[in-house]
C-alpha cells in the first residue's frame, strides 16, 4: 500500500496574501508536490477547520481575536508549524500600527475620513475583536521553523517542504534565503 | 459553519466563516427563522489595518513601497495608483514614453496574473463541477486531476504574468518599479527576449480560456440568472471610449446605458462618490453622489469595464468582446457570473497588449525620468485593477510626509453589489430549505464572481476595542482588549 499523503493546512491571518501567491509562484512544480502533499484546511480549498495535519504555514500575524483563534487550531492540529513571512515572524507592516492607539487608527479610517457621511466606528457581534496591538505568532504559540521574505520565494517554500518531506531537518542556501 | 441561537426570536444565525477561495479574509452570515426563512443576508469584512494612520508622518517616496502590502495578489495596482499621485506630488504630469510603457506592460502582467489565479485557482472548480459538487474535490487539485490540461494552462498563464513584473519590478511580489516621475530601471534586450518566447502561446492559452468562459455562461440558464442585478458601471476609459486600464477619464454609465458622466477627470473624485459606514461591515459602502445613497450602487471590474467601453484596441480581445455584447443584444450584460467570462477577455487583451509593447522599440529606452515641477500638496492616483476602480488620494505637509490618506480600493465599490447578489442567491437557493455545505457554497460562488480582494479591502477596517486577554506562551498576559457596552464577551485561550 501506497504512504498516506503527507497533510498540509496553509492560512492568512493579518496578512496581504502575499505569502500565498508566492508559494504558488512554485507554478507547475505544483503538480509533482501533489504527487506527495495534500491540502487541508486553506484558503485554496473549502475545508473550514483543520483535521490533524502534518504540516501548518501560517501567514501573517495576529490583529485581532479570529486571528488567535485559527492559530491556536493550527497549533493543535499541526505537528510542524511553519510561520511564513516577515508578518507572521515580527509583525510586518501591519504592526506599524502599533506605534499607535488602536482607537486613533479607527478614527482615522471611520471619524476623520474624506468624503464619508455618516462618520462611526463599526462595531457588530458580527466583527471579530481587535487586539491592541498586532503581534507575532512566537509570542502566542510555539513555532518550530521560521521562514523570512516578505514574501519568501516559491523557492524556499519549495525547499522546506521537500527538506520536511523527506525527512531532513530543513535549510534554507543563502542563494534563496531573502529578507525584502 | 457554526450556528449560534439568538433565543429572544428563536432565529438562528449562519456564519460562512471564512469565505474560501477568495483574496482574504470575510464571512458571510444569514439570520434564520425555525422555518428556514431567511432574514438577513450579509457579507461582512472582518479585518482591520489603520493604513490611514501609520502612513502619516512618512515621507512620500515611501508609499507606493508600504501601500504594495496591503495586498500580495495586486500589489502592483497599489504601487502603481500610489505612484501616479507622486507624480503629481513632484510635479510630473507627464511621463517619459519609454516610462509609461513600462508602467503599462507591468500593469498588464500585473492583471492576467491576478485574473489568471482567480479564475483558474479559485472559482474554475465551482463553474467546472457545479456550485454543489462534492466539497472535498471542489479546488484546484480537483481541476488538475480532472482537467489537467485546463489547471496547467491557467497556471502558466499566470506564471507568464508574473514573469512580467519580475522582468520590470526586480521581483514578482513587492518588487521596486516606479519612481516618483519615473520608473526605477529599463527593461533589457534578454528580458525583452525572454519574454517573447512564450507569448505566443499565452494568447492561444488566453483564447482557449475565453471560448471556455463563453461556452460556460452561455449553455446554463442558471448561470445567466444567478445572483444577477441590474446596475450602474464605472469604469476608466480612454479619450476615444476604448477599454483602458492605467489612465483615462471616468464614465459612469446606467443601467440601462444612459450617461451619467464621461472623460471625467478623476481628480474631482470627491465629487462623483461618497461612502457610508454601516456598522456591520469593516468595509465602506461607496455610491455616486448624484443618485443618493439608496439609488447610487454601482459596480466596477472586468464587467463594468468591457460593457462600459466602445471597444477593445487589440483584435482578438475586440472579437471577443464583440460576441460578449452580443448576448446583451446591444444593451449591458448585468449577469453576474458573466464577470468571469469579462475577466478572460481581458485576459486576452493583456496578453495581446503585452506582446504589442513587447515589439515597440521604445519599450527598451534607457530615458526613465521626467523632469521634476514645482511641489504639490495633494496627490490623486487611479487606475483600473483588476478587480475595478482604485482610488489612492494623499496630502502632503511642506516636509513632504503624508498628512493624510484616502483610498477606494475596487472590492469596496462592490460591496453593496456583492450583499445584493448574496441575498438573491440566499433567496432564490436556500430560504425555506434545510441548510447543507453545497446550498452555502452558492453563496460563495456569488461573492467570488466579483473576485472581491478582502486584503485590499482590510485597509480602513475596524472596531472598538473590547475586552479580551491574549496570553502568551509562558501563561503571561501580552494583551488585553475591552469590550465597550452590549454584545457577546469573546475570551481568549
Ligand atoms: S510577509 Fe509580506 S508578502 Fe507575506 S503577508 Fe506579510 S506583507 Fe504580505
Amino acid at each position: 500500500m501506497r504512504n498516506p499523503k503527507v497533510r498540509v493546512a496553509t492560512t492568512s491571518l493579518a496578512g496581504c496574501f502575499g505569502c500565498h501567491m508566492s508559494f504558488l509562484d512554485m507554478d507547475e512544480r505544483i503538480v509533482a508536490l501533489l504527487e506527495q502533499v495534500e491540502f487541508n484546511r486553506s484558503p485554496l480549498t473549502d475545508i473550514k477547520h483543520c483535521d490533524p495535519c502534518d504540516i501548518g504555514l501560517v501567514e501573517g500575524g495576529l490583529c485581532n481575536v479570529d486571528n488567535v483563534h485559527v492559530l491556536r487550531e493550527f497549533r493543535q492540529n499541526c505537528k510542524i508549524l511553519i510561520a511564513v513571512g516577515a508578518c507572521a515572524i515580527n509583525g510586518g507592516v501591519p504592526a506599524m500600527r502599533n506605534h499607535y492607539s488602536l482607537q486613533s487608527c479607527l478614527e482615522e479610517a471611520f471619524l476623520n475620513e474624506i468624503g464619508v457621511d455618516n462618520p462611526m466606528i463599526p462595531n457588530d457581534e458580527a466583527l471579530p475583536l481587535l487586539l491592541d496591538k498586532v503581534h507575532p505568532l512566537h509570542e502566542v504559540v510555539h513555532v518550530d521553523y521560521y521562514l523570512p521574505g516578505c514574501p519568501p520565494p516559491a523557492d524556499a517554500f519549495v525547499k522546506i517542504l521537500t527538506d520536511l518531506l523527506e525527512g531532513r531537518e530543513p535549510s534554507i542556501p543563502a542563494e534563496i534565503l531573502h529578507y525584502d | 459553519m457554526s450556528e449560534a441561537s439568538l433565543e429572544s426570536k428563536k432565529m438562528r444565525r449562519i456564519a460562512v466563516d471564512p469565505v474560501s477561495r477568495v483574496e482574504g479574509h470575510g464571512k458571510i452570515t444569514l439570520l434564520m427563522d425555525e422555518e428556514n426563512h431567511i432574514h438577513e443576508a450579509r457579507l461582512h469584512i472582518v479585518e482591520f489595518r489603520g493604513f490611514e494612520k501609520f502612513i502619516q508622518g512618512r515621507p512620500y517616496r515611501e508609499v507606493p513601497y508600504f501601500v504594495q502590502r496591503l495586498c500580495g495578489i495586486c500589489p502592483v495596482s497599489h504601487h502603481l495608483a500610489a505612484a501616479k499621485a507622486v507624480d503629481q506630488l513632484v510635479g510630473v504630469d507627464d511621463l517619459t514614453p519609454t516610462s509609461l510603457k513600462l508602467r503599462q506592460l507591468l500593469h498588464f502582467g500585473q492583471t492576467m496574473q491576478s485574473h489568471a489565479l482567480h479564475f483558474f485557482h479559485l472559482s474554475s472548480p465551482d463553474l467546472l463541477f457545479g456550485f454543489g459538487s462534492d466539497m472535498k474535490h471542489r479546488n484546484i487539485v480537483g481541476v488538475i486531476e480532472d482537467y489537467p490540461e485546463i489547471a496547467i494552462q491557467g497556471v502558466k498563464i499566470r506564471k507568464y504574468g508574473q514573469q512580467v513584473i519580475a522582468a520590470i519590478a526586480g521581483k514578482r511580489i513587492h518588487g521596486a518599479a516606479t519612481v516618483p516621475g519615473g520608473m526605477n530601471k529599463p527593461l533589457t534586450i534578454n528580458e525583452r527576449d525572454a519574454l517573447l518566447v512564450d507569448i505566443a502561446d499565452v494568447i492561444r492559452w488566453s483564447q482557449d480560456a475565453v471560448a471556455l468562459n463563453e461556452t460556460i455562461h452561455c449553455s446554463d440558464q442558471e448561470h445567466r440568472d444567478f445572483g444577477t442585478l441590474r446596475t450602474p458601471f464605472m469604469s476608466l476609459v480612454d479619450p476615444s471610449g476604448n477599454l483602458e486600464m492605467y489612465h483615462g477619464g471616468l464614465r459612469v454609465r446606467m443601467a440601462d446605458g444612459a450617461a451619467l458622466v464621461d472623460q471625467f477627470d478623476y481628480r474631482g473624485y470627491t465629487e462623483l462618490v461618497r461612502e457610508e459606514i454601516r456598522p456591520w461591515s469593516y468595509m465602506k459602502f461607496p455610491y455616486l453622489q448624484s443618485l443618493g445613497k439608496e439609488q447610487g450602487w454601482y459596480r466596477v471590474g472586468p464587467l463594468a469595464r468591457v460593457n462600459n467601453c466602445d471597444a477593445i484596441t487589440t483584435p482578438l480581445a475586440e472579437s471577443a468582446r464583440q460576441r460578449f455584447k452580443s448576448l446583451g443584444g446591444g444593451a449591458f450584460v448585468q449577469d453576474t457570473l458573466a464577470y468571469h467570462w469579462a475577466r478572460m477577455i481581458e485576459v486576452l487583451h493583456c496578453a495581446e497588449s503585452i506582446e504589442r509593447l513587447l515589439h515597440d522599440p521604445e519599450i527598451l529606452g534607457t530615458d526613465l525620468q521626467a523632469p521634476l515641477g514645482e511641489k504639490r500638496s495633494e496627490g490623486i492616483g487611479v487606475i483600473e485593477a483588476p478587480r475595478g476602480t482604485l482610488f489612492h488620494h494623499y496630502k502632503i505637509d511642506e516636509d513632504g510626509l503624508i498628512e493624510k490618506a484616502n483610498l477606494i480600493v475596487s472590492t469596496t465599490s462592490n460591496n453593496q453589489a456583492m450583499n445584493e447578489s448574496v441575498r438573491t442567491v440566499a433567496n432564490q437557493y436556500i430560504e425555506g430549505n434545510e441548510v447543507t455545505e453545497g446550498l452555502l457554497n452558492h453563496l460563495e460562488v456569488a461573492v467570488r464572481a466579483y473576485d472581491p480582494c478582502l486584503s485590499c479591502a482590510t485597509h480602513a477596517l475596524g472596531k472598538m476595542p473590547l475586552e479580551v486577554e491574549l496570553v502568551g506562551i509562558d501563561g503571561q498576559v501580552i494583551d488585553a482588549v475591552r469590550k465597550g457596552s452590549d454584545g457577546s464577551f469573546d475570551r481568549i485561550g
